[in-house]
């Protein structure tokens, strides 16, 4: 009998003895239905989002208006502008979404999609629409960490919003091609104007329900 | 038995009481005025009694409703507090104090008593929800109160087309009067000279006025080669005509339509239909009831136009289609409120009347329309196209958003932002100068001034 109740004992101490021991706390142990942790989950989507968001900038934006420095004709005259990509690009004849829109377009729809399943934002501790500005403990903490880390690891961390948990996981957005870093340079908004390439400039947040 | 009277009188009453309720309440044809739990507001007691085009069944409110009349709207305005910004995790906290996710948080109906313009029923200062850190990020806006962000003419709660930084920042120094003023030209109808068509196809017996014919001839209709049966029988032909290829006159009389409505319009001028139905003179059309009248409007109009029913040929006038006419006489016909008296003593008149005598260059008169129903160019494919805008409520409410792509064609953004914000002058029909000044183009300025020059510190080299 005794020994019994030791093995149950046993068998139940090991997850927190091995948890403890190996730092990870329960987020990282927090699992999808199928099996995989929450943190892979938010490391993979992160991948796609990361890699999506660098081709724009690189081969659309920075191509285009810094390197090609591309010209277009305004419609019903003769005259040319310079291409530009312009938070106002709606409005614009041939300009394009700036790439914080475009990632936050993307997100949009992926959110109407993914109707709870998991959701994104990108956010910076300098963010020139103030909208993307950390709300959350957990964004704050996060932001910092990633700041100070320099990007090179994730932050993971859990949080609750409104009534629901979560599993949080913050990943570095650095400054990738001159677009990027002059034009939050320059930007009359911008909380920052010292930028320079490959700096942590923001970071991209990805939740996870944990129910 | 005595007794029982008083309740077997109850009874009845009670069962032809509830009876004539549901039955009204039912009834597409029938008042149901009685229902109304409230006065309607101004954007909707035109189609008030339609109670299905909002309510449920159990007259919940659908969320659907307002998206269906006003979504395109929204989104062609790039509505700057769209649903979608809502949803982000983080915004948790925000929807709890202010659920903007939702249209009737903030606009609710039949609540006349604590309705502001635009249909707001929220205390004014509802910026403040979300906004209350403004300071922290915009020092210059300390001291502005939150019931003034929307109302001085620097911010709109859904479109800020024109009133946002960029954009202000490109038209900062505009003059009040640009070099060239002008509106885009309308897209010309194919040049054929003015004839009735060689053969109206109409029978001999709805061909007794003569001035129909002479009408029609002046228009541009004459010149497309649009034929009487293209509008007055319903496409494509019926049966009837088919089967009577020996006396197609006599068979199109059948069929003939002696008044045909916007539908007839809409076979060829199916957006400025649409535009005509999305906006105030068409909404009840829209919604299947019958024309609205002035009569029933809340505005104020001329006694003599009270009962003349809003349709396509009330302001183009059947058969002649005078653009011109339409333009700014076919207003004035009904309307009758200061800004309307006082057009045609308004420099706008006067450059409309120089283009219409042949003095004034092309597309440099003001009418009403050229404000309200205003030209506006579309880009399809690689060309551009001009379509006068039929909803003229569009660019109307708030007034900012008349200024993109009306005002800035012929005046500056500081002259525009001044101009429509002075009431006194709108009611004077814009003769003479404003007489306020909106702020906003100054903090820019000053913005812009203030980076400069700490640009400009921190890059003077060390000593």
């Amino acid at each position: 009998m005794k020994t019994l109740l030791r093995l149950c004992l046993m068998l139940v101490m090991t997850p927190m003895l091995a948890s403890t021991l190996t730092g990870c706390s329960k987020s990282e142990a927090a699992a999808s239905p199928n099996g995989i942790e929450a943190a892979k989950v938010a490391d993979m989507l992160h991948i796609v989002m990361a890699a999506d968001r660098t081709t724009y900038v690189k081969k659309v934006v920075n191509r285009f208006i810094k390197e090609q420095k591309v010209q277009i004709k305004e419609p019903n005259s003769e005259a040319f502008v310079a291409m530009a990509a312009s938070e106002e690009w709606e409005n614009e004849h041939g300009s394009l979404p700036l790439p914080a829109q475009m990632f936050r377009m993307g997100a949009e729809l992926a959110r109407e999609k993914a109707d709870g399943l998991f959701d994104y934002q990108l956010l910076s501790e300098w963010p020139i629409n103030k909208q993307n500005a950390p709300r959350s403990d957990v964004e704050k903490e996060g932001l910092k960490f990633i700041r100070e880390t320099k990007g090179e690891k994730p932050f993971y961390g859990e949080e609750e919003i409104a009534g629901k948990r979560y599993f949080t996981a913050l990943y570095a957005d650095k400054g990738v091609a001159a677009a990027c870093v002059d034009c939050h340079n320059m930007h009359p908004d911008s909380p920052r104007d010292d930028f320079k390439l490959g700096d942590v400039m923001g970071g991209i947040v990805i939740r996870i329900p944990m129910d | 038995m005595k007794r029982k009277v008083p309740w077997i009188l109850w009874l009845l009453s009670t069962i032809v009481m509830v009876m004539y309720l549901s039955n009204t309440m039912r009834s597409e044809t029938a008042d149901r005025g009685l229902f109304l739990p409230g006065v309607t507001t101004v954007g909707h007691y035109q189609i008030e009694l339609a109670c299905q085009v909002c309510h449920t069944p159990g007259m919940g409110v659908l969320q659907d409703a307002c998206i269906n009349c006003h979504g395109a709207e929204l989104e062609t305005a790039s509505d700057s507090h769209p649903p979608k910004k809502f949803k982000p995790l983080d915004k948790a906290d925000l929807v709890e104090r202010l659920d903007a996710r939702f249209c009737i948080t903030c606009h609710q109906e039949h609540a006349a008593d604590r309705t502001h313009a635009m249909g707001l029923t929220l205390p004014t200062d509802y910026c403040y929800h979300c906004h209350r850190d403004i300071a922290e990020t915009r020092p210059n806006h300390a001291e502005f109160a939150f019931d003034s962000c929307a109302s001085s003419g620097c911010h709109n709660f859904h479109d800020n087309r024109a009133l946002n930084e960029p954009f202000l920042t490109a038209h900062l120094d505009t003059p009040d009067f640009l070099p060239v003023m002008t509106v885009a030209a309308r897209a010309p109808v194919e040049a054929k000279p003015a004839a009735a068509p060689d053969a109206p196809d109409a029978p001999a017996s709805k061909m007794t006025d003569p001035h129909v014919l002479d009408d029609f001839a002046a228009s541009a209709h004459a010149r497309a080669e649009v034929n009487c049966t293209d509008c007055h029988v319903a496409q494509p032909p019926s049966a009837v005509l088919e089967s009577s290829p020996a006396q197609p006159r006599a068979a199109v009389s059948q069929i003939w339509i002696d008044k045909p409505d916007h539908t007839a319009c809409a076979r060829c001028h199916d957006h400025e239909a649409a535009g005509f139905l999305a906006g105030r003179h068409g909404m009840r059309l829209s919604q299947n009831m019958p024309p609205m009248t002035p009569a029933e409007a809340r505005l104020p109009f001329k006694p003599e136009a009270a009962h003349r029913a809003l349709t396509c040929n009330t302001c183009h006038g059947s058969h002649r289609y005078d653009t011109q006419t339409a333009a700014a006489e076919s207003c004035m016909k009904c309307h009758d409120d200061p800004h309307t008296r006082a057009y045609a003593g308004s420099p706008h008149a006067k450059l409309w009347a120089a283009e219409l005598a042949g003095e004034g260059a092309a597309n440099t008169g003001v009418s009403c329309a050229t404000c309200h129903l205003p030209r506006q160019t579309h880009r399809e494919g690689d060309e551009e196209v001009v379509r006068v805008q039929h909803n003229q409520n569009d660019n109307l409410r708030p007034n900012e958003k008349m200024m993109r792509n009306v005002c800035l064609k012929c005046h500056g953004a500081q002259f525009s932002l001044d101009a429509l914000a002075d009431r006194a002058l709108i009611d004077r029909n814009f003769t003479g100068q404003p007489a306020g000044h909106v702020e906003s183009l100054d903090l820019i300025r000053t913005k812009i001034a203030d980076l400069a020059r700490k640009r400009a510190e921190r890059n003077k080299p060390k000593p």
